[in-house]
């Protein structure tokens, strides 16, 4: 170590979980449940990830909960509990999956906006319509929802993983190149092409200019 | 890559290619710098870039089902049960 050099430290960061956590160590049955609920849809997209199907992610998933409570007593706070949580889920997903190594599908190559939108130049000659207020006006929330959602299940699947976790989960770059095993850049490419298809969706739903 | 040739101002369609290295600041220090001008000079640009942020925005509020009873009933189980055999 060198001297006057301060240790890299990791701020205390607020943990979103820490209300839940507290009633869970005092026994509470219904806010295991709430903990449960709120971490569902991540683990399980990280666990399918990993296992030939749903069914197995399911039980990897529940697997996990088994020994977030046998070692719910030995964690310490060091990182957030979904940090920790996540990490014990990849863990078993990656020993229990069988999922043949897929490719990395980079291979969809299509631009994020139409290329007849731009004159020879590459400047805009379609240029997108303003939606700010538009957009809520518009469409509902839940025709909204229906639209992203729609939109989420027509990307390529690596595309949809990497937006799922990304901007739904709410998972960092870092986590989200550790649970892929792929490298910064590819994930910015797939987040890229994945949520430029996004917008066109919402687009095409306000009404093309 | 020349100097001739970064000087070279950005046009609307590559802009729109580098919004995800931009928005996760990943783009080198003078590619950044030349995209901000454009921003400056490109209301479209400005706009397509608001459309991004807009759609990021729009797919953090989506949320997963919520348990079905039946899921909460087991995980309830599998609270009592695990909190039984602490106390054995």
């Amino acid at each position: 170590m060198t001297l006057g050099t301060p240790r890299a430290r990791s701020r205390p960061q607020a943990d979103p979980d820490s209300d839940l956590l507290a009633r869970v160590r005092a026994g509470e049955e219904l806010a295991f449940v709430e903990l449960v609920a709120r971490h569902r849809g991540t683990m399980l997209r990280l666990a399918r990830l990993h296992v030939a199907s749903t069914a197995v992610a399911e039980e990897v998933v529940q697997d996990t909960w088994v020994a977030v409570l046998r070692g719910l007593p030995g964690f310490e706070g060091r990182s957030t509990f979904r940090t920790w949580l996540l990490q014990i889920l990849l863990n078993r997903a990656r020993s229990t999956g069988v999922r043949e190594h897929r490719s990395i599908a980079v291979g969809d190559a299509r631009p994020a906006v139409d290329p007849a939108r731009f004159d020879a130049n590459g400047a805009w000659s379609t240029p997108p319509r303003h939606w700010e207020e538009e957009i809520g006006e518009r469409l509902d929330a839940r025709a909204l929802a229906s639209q992203l959602r729609s939109g989420l299940d027509g990307l390529p699947e690596r595309q949809r993983e990497v937006v799922m976790l990304r901007d739904v989960d709410g998972l960092s770059s870092h986590e989200v190149c550790s649970a892929l095993d792929i490298s910064e850049a590819n994930q910015r490419v797939l987040l890229h092409r994945g949520r430029s298809r996004l917008r066109a969706a919402l687009e095409a739903e306000v009404g093309t200019p | 890559m020349s100097p001739l040739l970064s000087r070279k101002p950005l046009m609307c369609q590559e802009v729109v290619e580098l919004v995800t290295d931009y928005l996760e600041d990943a783009l080198p220090r003078r590619r950044r710098r030349r995209f901000d001008a454009h921003l400056a000079g490109c209301e479209h640009c400005t706009e397509y870039l608001r459309q991004m942020r807009e759609t990021i925005r729009l797919t953090g509020t989506l949320t997963d089902e919520d348990l079905t009873p039946e899921m909460r009933e087991e995980f309830g189980e599998l609270f009592r049960k695990m909190r039984a055999e602490e106390e054995r």
